[in-house]
């Protein structure tokens, strides 16, 4: 297992990238992004195992990762530019015109690590359960993961997806929720209420895990949890209570960094909550 | 060959045609597999279902997840084949389609049976007539819409081993049968019959009605170049800018909207080519109702009547 400390300091990092990546072209989603990085830090440093090095569409043999809510597309592309899939020099492209780095995750730019457009959201269940149906009928025992945003949540096709996988057992499949209880128009219990959302997913058939996304420790111990209970006939998922903006102080505690970008001032001042562990692009 | 040769006495439904070709592909290939939202018997994927149960999934009323499902199955290597009626595998699930197969470059080929007016008493909500419009949209996508059983039967095989995303656009009524399994190639059109004085392109059933209406014309002295275009997309633009070259005259003939559908695809060929007088044979821009598929090909415009009328307005304008 990686150091705790290790991770940790990858998380830094990883935040680094996000705000300076957002603020170079003003365009961006920080706050969800910010939010998930302890999640994909340890899924991609710990949890999962793949080839950064020969990346392959089929992903035989390899855990695959969806990114559902595909506008935090940002800690995504660092995690996987800091996991050896492209060089991480390439971040300073994204949103740019003629970039690989997609303002959403696109597989027409062949960015290696990415296996699905995303970005028009509630569709990223369907296609893990898709993909984990195929490694099953392919006699390949790794394991598909995905995450989701709570807004996202609202899309009537992930209900579908929520029904179908108990249904077909499904239980190569470990979908997180990034659970901050914030969307673009305000606070989601606002919005559209997800009600008793464990309820929800247990009364589909899930076997539900819930844990503090800006707890490393929790993380990891978490989803190595999550990786034990696969193989037993159902979908697993877990319902992470995560910060929008988190690690940054004043894109805590609101909606209103979802999709905005930092000035040069604000820019300045994220850095100086976040060490700079491993070298910025 | 030519429009003399076709006196069929058989007749199936295209979508048998679909389900038949299906069952083999399941025996030669492991990667074929099978997804169907609740229309199984509809779409005759029974054979499919039963034999490879391992391979064929059940969906439900759930139309956006099977597609989804569909395009996480080809990264897995699996080539899925989707099965619903053409409304529900297009309109309803047109973003997931957008996405997760043809901006994804996914190989998913999704098969649509039921399409156009000929779905008969059902009525409007179900007899999309927009679809080949959708589907051309998208870039990448290969859209297609045989003309019988045999050319279905065809086309289904014919998918397999055609990278990237296909819309294989089939109906529910018993036709006759008259093209041939063993001469469909994607994005060839068939020559049907030679002709001098008007060029009639046609697709799916109204291939049939064209055949008939040829023969009237000839009857009358009007000699029919007749090309079936079943790739509406890619489209075999040399094949439709040479009968034009030779007739100067042009008929579309199809069970779809006027807008978006292959009058359209065909006149895009032919303006920027060789321009020449075109009459479109399509639904005038109006939803369909219930009744028997011929009676309501008959009271929409397309029937072999409809062709015969607009191939003599064709040659008039010339």
């Amino acid at each position: 297992m990686a150091e705790l400390t290790e991770l940790q300091k990858r998380s830094s990092q990883v935040r680094r990238d996000i705000v300076r990546m957002v603020h170079s072209q003003s365009s961006g989603h920080p706050g969800g992004s910010l939010g998930c990085t302890d999640f994909l830090t340890a899924l991609y440093g710990e949890i999962m195992h793949f080839d950064a090095q020969h990346f392959s569409m089929d992903g035989k043999g390899e855990d695959l990762f969806f990114l559902s809510n595909g506008h935090i597309s940002p800690v995504w592309y660092s995690t996987l530019a800091r996991s050896g899939y492209f060089p991480i020099a390439e971040l300073g492209t994204f949103r740019a015109l003629n970039s690989r780095l997609q303002g959403h995750p696109t597989t027409a730019e062949h960015l290696p690590g990415i296996r699905m457009a995303s970005g028009s959201l509630g569709q990223g269940l369907s296609v893990a359960i898709g993909a984990a149906l195929a490694k099953k009928l392919n006699g390949d025992d790794t394991l598909v993961f995905t995450l989701h945003g709570d807004g996202e949540l609202q899309e009537g096709q992930i209900w579908e997806a929520a029904m179908a996988a108990p249904h077909m057992k499904v239980d190569n499949l470990i979908a997180t929720v990034d659970f901050n209880n914030r969307q673009i128009d305000g606070d989601v219990s606002d919005v559209m209420s997800l009600g008793n959302l464990r309820a929800k997913w247990e009364a589909f058939g899930w076997k539900v895990l819930e844990l503090d996304g800006s707890d490393m420790e929790a993380i990891v111990k978490t989803l190595h949890e999550a990786k034990a209970m696969t193989g037993q006939g159902f979908p697993i998922v877990i319902i992470m209570r995560t910060e929008m903006g988190q690690g940054v102080d004043f894109m805590m505690g609101t909606h209103k960094w979802h999709g905005v970008a930092p000035n040069d001032e604000q820019l300045a001042q994220a850095l100086q909550q976040l060490e700079e562990t491993e070298g910025d692009y | 060959m030519s429009i003399h040769d076709f006196n069929p006495t058989e007749k199936k439904d295209t979508r048998s045609g679909f389900g038949d070709a299906l069952y083999e592909l399941g025996k030669e290939d492991e990667r074929v597999v099978g997804l169907c939202a609740d229309l199984t018997g509809s779409l005759k994927m029974n054979a499919f279902a039963d034999h490879f149960p391992d391979r064929f999934f059940q969906t439900g009323v759930a139309e956006a997840n099977m597609i989804g499902m569909a395009a996480g199955l080809t990264i897995g290597g699996k080539i899925p084949f989707t099965g619903t009626f053409a409304n529900f595998s297009t309109g309803r699930v047109y973003d997931q389609i957008r996405q997760s197969i043809a901006y994804s470059g996914k190989n998913v080929k999704i098969c649509a049976s039921h399409a156009g007016l000929t779905l008969g008493e059902d009525g409007a909500t179900h007899q999309i007539l927009e679809d080949i419009g959708l589907m051309r949209m998208l870039p990448g996508m290969t859209v297609i819409n045989p003309c019988d059983y045999n050319q279905t039967f065809a086309a289904t095989k014919a998918i397999k081993d055609w990278e990237g995303p296909v819309y294989l656009r089939f109906g529910r009524p018993s036709w006759p049968i008259f093209a041939s399994k063993d001469s469909f190639e994607i994005g060839k059109a068939w020559k049907i019959n030679d002709g001098a004085d008007v060029t009639i392109v046609a697709t799916g059933h109204l291939v049939w009605y064209s055949i008939l209406a040829a023969k009237e014309l000839e009857k009358e002295g009007i000699s029919v170049d007749l090309l079936n275009i079943h790739t509406i997309k890619p489209i075999d633009e040399e094949a439709i800018i040479a009968s034009v070259k030779k007739t100067g005259c042009l008929v579309t003939a199809e069970e779809h909207n006027r807008f978006g559908g292959l009058g359209e695809a065909v006149a895009q060929v032919t303006t920027t080519h060789y321009p020449v007088a075109q009459e479109f044979v399509a639904v005038d821009d109006t939803f369909g109702e219930s009744g028997k598929p011929e009676d309501l090909l008959k009271k929409y415009g397309l029937d072999v009547r409809d062709i015969i009328s607009a191939a003599k307005r064709a040659v008039a304008r010339k």
